[in-house]
């Protein structure tokens, strides 16, 4: 085995500083950490980076069209591959242009770092052409950041932000450098040890709390795991998926968690909250023990807080400490990886069973079979036009579980979270925290650059893909084949859903007129992308393979849906749980008899 | 609503206040009083925060505050096993008439006079809140014409130290390649 160093880069035994300039040194450090691709867009202060950049031969940098296009890649890119996403940009406006999807990966737990450059050292706080005090900006909406004006520091501060944002719970890191530390003369050494006291995650579950949670689990008649993008980002499906058929126990998976385990297993009771089915919202609602796996009960979840799965007991299990007991009383705190805590739970478990303990969930179980069938998953077919849920799913089934999908926000991503039917982790890369429109085009890009051989879809709505569909040109010329498939309801979906819900059907402002202008499939073909037209349901497989056999190039599809599909299931905003609509003004009802 | 005081020991590092003061801001957690100053070692320095909040909020303040990454180590300094101390300056108006006065409350309360005007003396005080509270109503009468007060420094008693465990040199290993979120 050769001798490797941090993140894999061949070491040359004993470090000896190199003289370069601070720019050379952060295209070194990059590489150090173990960047291969980066996303960005060039300008004034972080010019000097861009010089050595253009010689690395061990990272591609991706010219993309706008920051926010950088960012949301940078964040596909991430939760696509599980490695550090990385962006780039120039100081004041390159840099705003990130915040956007700073404050989505920090919501969404993205592991992601992101470079601006900075007005010179001494020019910082002078007003400068370009200045933004970006550091001050991102700090809430970042895990960590750091402003390096001393070109020394530049190698360190990259392990730094490398190791923050790819440990404990993951986030985005942001490092703004000066522009004068950049075109300094400095020494390149990376580092061999991190000087971070404040920073040690706790990965190792306390086995006190293991023997507590396990005793909870066998205790328990109506037990529920609830699983979030924890899981997935702890790589922990797998053991998942053995925990859950060890014990028998139902799973419910949140909107971060879609594919952490298979949509078509006999325990999956589908995605729970505002938009859950109706077996994952009584899942939660009527357990009495909620085994919570890296998820952090955020109130599109619960609902109304105060009414959400009263007779439950609830077992948290988060990396982030600050998770367990935010929203909801957690009788059993686990701080903890998530993959650790799977696998502590299980062997214990395994050892109760060789001893003959076991959970009693069968009446549960039952019940809940017995809601899934009566309430199943669907939708109305129009007398006429395209349903926008048929498109999604016949998406699915055609490009299958092998592919990767992402999507904007509103209805489309409810309809595509429902209706795709996920097998695998990392396939579905969504909005879920932040619920920012536009980033579905820009986060397929970031997911196809780093998984070339997997096809990607980017389920649009009209209204998000006019927010960010400039990154078309980059796929178009950077040989980034994604395919995008808009759902063109010709509307702002979901707001015009609460209208005619909540608002008397006064649809103010969500008329796009989208089936008019833009023509997307000459937008398509001017960016150089291959676009497609569909509006009847009987052309839609068709397209679809049209589409899956374009390899080549980006392929823009136009879904031409009828406007009047509404997202159900559905618990209005603010309401309980107990609310549950699964067609409007229809209840489910429920035989409880047997538990 | 009670106080609680927390010993916060920080990295000695450019924006931590702004870091500090904006997580307290953002997530709606109020601060009585803050005071921020150098520790035995020059790496570390130790902020005094007191607030006023239920314990269960109490909790997420120190949560969140210990979430970020260049705060070290905190430290909930109770009432009966800590000294906690603030210090005011107040300018009182003393003539010939009052100043007798006003100097025999110095006296009583153990303060001292640090400036002297014909119309006026500037007292310096230490204490704790409640001293302090009695000190200034029984000035009041005379004329309080200007006062400044620092935030309350707090240090727990007897002989163990809360900062002497902190600084252990903990080498935390590089990431590994392609291991996000591990």
């Amino acid at each position: 085995m050769s001798e490797t160093g941090i993140r894999g880069v061949p070491t040359t035994g004993k470090a000896t500083p190199e003289g370069m300039t601070g720019a050379q040194s952060l295209v070194r450090s990059l590489e150090s950490a173990g960047a291969t691709d980066i996303f960005g867009i060039p300008g004034g202060a972080i010019l000097p980076a861009y010089d050595p950049l253009m010689d690395s031969t061990r990272i591609r940098h991706i010219l993309v069209r706008h920051e926010q296009g950088a960012g949301h890649a940078a964040q596909g890119y991430a939760a696509a591959t599980g490695r550090v996403g990385v962006c780039m940009a120039t100081s004041g406006p390159g840099a705003t242009n990130l915040v956007t999807p700073l404050a989505d990966a920090h919501m969404d737990s993205v592991p992601l770092v992101a470079v601006t450059g900075q007005v010179g050292a001494s020019m910082i706080g002078t007003d400068a052409f370009q200045e933004a005090d970006i550091r001050g900006i991102t700090m809430p909406i970042t895990k960590h950041n750091f402003l390096v004006t001393d070109p020394r520091d530049i190698p360190r501060t990259v392990a730094e932000a490398f190791h923050i944002a790819s440990t404990g719970r993951p986030g985005p890191v942001l490092v703004d450098v000066a522009k004068s530390a950049l075109q300094a003369e400095t020494t390149f050494a990376w580092p061999t040890e991190l000087q971070l006291p404040g920073y040690r995650p706790v990965t190792r579950p306390h086995s006190k709390q293991i023997r507590e949670a396990v005793r909870l689990i066998l205790e328990a008649r109506r037990p529920v795991l609830y699983v979030g993008g924890g899981v997935i980002r702890a790589r922990a499906s797998q053991a998942l998926l053995k925990l859950a058929e060890a014990t028998g126990m139902p799973v419910v998976t949140t909107l971060m968690a879609r594919g952490a385990f298979p949509d078509s297993h006999v325990q999956h009771l589908g995605m729970p909250g505002m938009h859950g089915t109706v077996a994952a919202v009584a899942g939660l609602q009527k357990s009495d023990l909620i085994i919570s796996l890296g998820a952090r009960f955020d109130d599109r979840v619960t609902g109304n807080l105060d009414s959400f799965a009263p007779g439950a007991k609830v077992i948290h299990a988060d990396i982030d400490p600050a998770e367990i007991g935010k929203n909801r009383h957690a009788d059993v705190p686990i701080v903890g990886d998530c993959h650790e805590v799977i696998a502590d739970l299980l062997a214990l478990l395994t050892t109760e069973a060789d001893a003959g303990h076991t959970g009693d969930y069968e009446a549960w179980v039952d019940f809940l079979a017995g809601v899934k069938k009566r309430y199943p998953l669907g939708y109305d077919t129009p007398a006429s036009g395209l349903a926008p849920q048929y498109v999604i799913e016949r998406l699915g089934a055609i490009a299958g579980p092998d592919a990767i999908y992402t999507s904007g926000v509103g209805q489309h991503q409810m309809w595509a979270a429902h209706f795709i039917g996920y097998e695998k982790p990392n396939t579905w890369l969504n909005s879920g925290g932040l619920g920012t429109m536009g980033y579905a085009v820009p986060a397929a890009m970031g997911a196809k650059v780093g998984m070339p051989d997997s096809t990607v879809w980017a389920i649009d709505g009209d209204g998000c893909f006019q927010m960010t569909n400039q990154e078309l040109a980059t796929c178009a010329i950077n040989d980034i084949p994604i395919k995008v498939a808009i759902i063109n309801n010709e509307s702002l979906g979901m707001v015009r859903q609460w209208q005619t819900l909540f608002y008397n059907e006064r649809y103010s402002n969500t008329d796009l007129h989208s089936k008019r202008i833009p023509d997307f499939v000459k937008l398509a073909d001017a960016y150089g992308c291959v676009g497609l037209s569909c509006e009847s349901p009987d052309q839609v497989d068709a397209t679809i393979e049209k589409a899956m056999s374009i390899d080549d190039q980006p392929v823009v599809v136009d879904f031409r849906v009828h406007r009047d599909a509404m997202v159900w299931p559905m618990v209005a905003a603010g309401t309980s749980n107990d609310e549950i609509k699964y067609a409007r003004d229809l209840a489910p009802e429920f035989d409880e008899d047997g538990l | 609503m009670s106080k609680h005081t927390l010993s916060v020991l920080v990295e000695n590092k450019p924006g931590v206040l702004a870091r500090i003061a904006g997580l307290f801001s953002r997530r709606g957690f109020n601060i009585d009083s803050l005071a921020v100053g150098p520790t035995e070692h020059p790496e570390i320095s130790r902020m005094t925060i007191v607030v006023n909040v239920e314990e269960s909020p109490l909790e997420q303040v120190t949560k969140q505050l210990n979430k970020l990454v260049e705060v070290i180590k905190i430290v909930e300094l109770d009432q009966a096993s800590a000294i906690d101390r603030e210090l005011v300056l107040v300018k009182v108006r003393a003539d010939a008439a009052t100043r007798g006065a006003v100097l025999d409350a110095v006296q009583l309360f153990r303060a001292k006079v640090v400036d002297v005007a014909p119309d006026a003396i500037t007292i310096q005080v230490t204490g704790n809140a409640d001293k302090l509270a009695d000190f200034l109503r029984v000035l009041e009468p005379f004329g309080i014409r200007e006062l400044v007060q620092s935030g309350m420094v707090a240090i727990g008693r007897g002989s163990r130290s809360i900062s002497e465990r902190s600084l252990r040199p903990v080498p935390v290993p590089a990431p590994a390649a392609g291991t996000a979120g591990r």
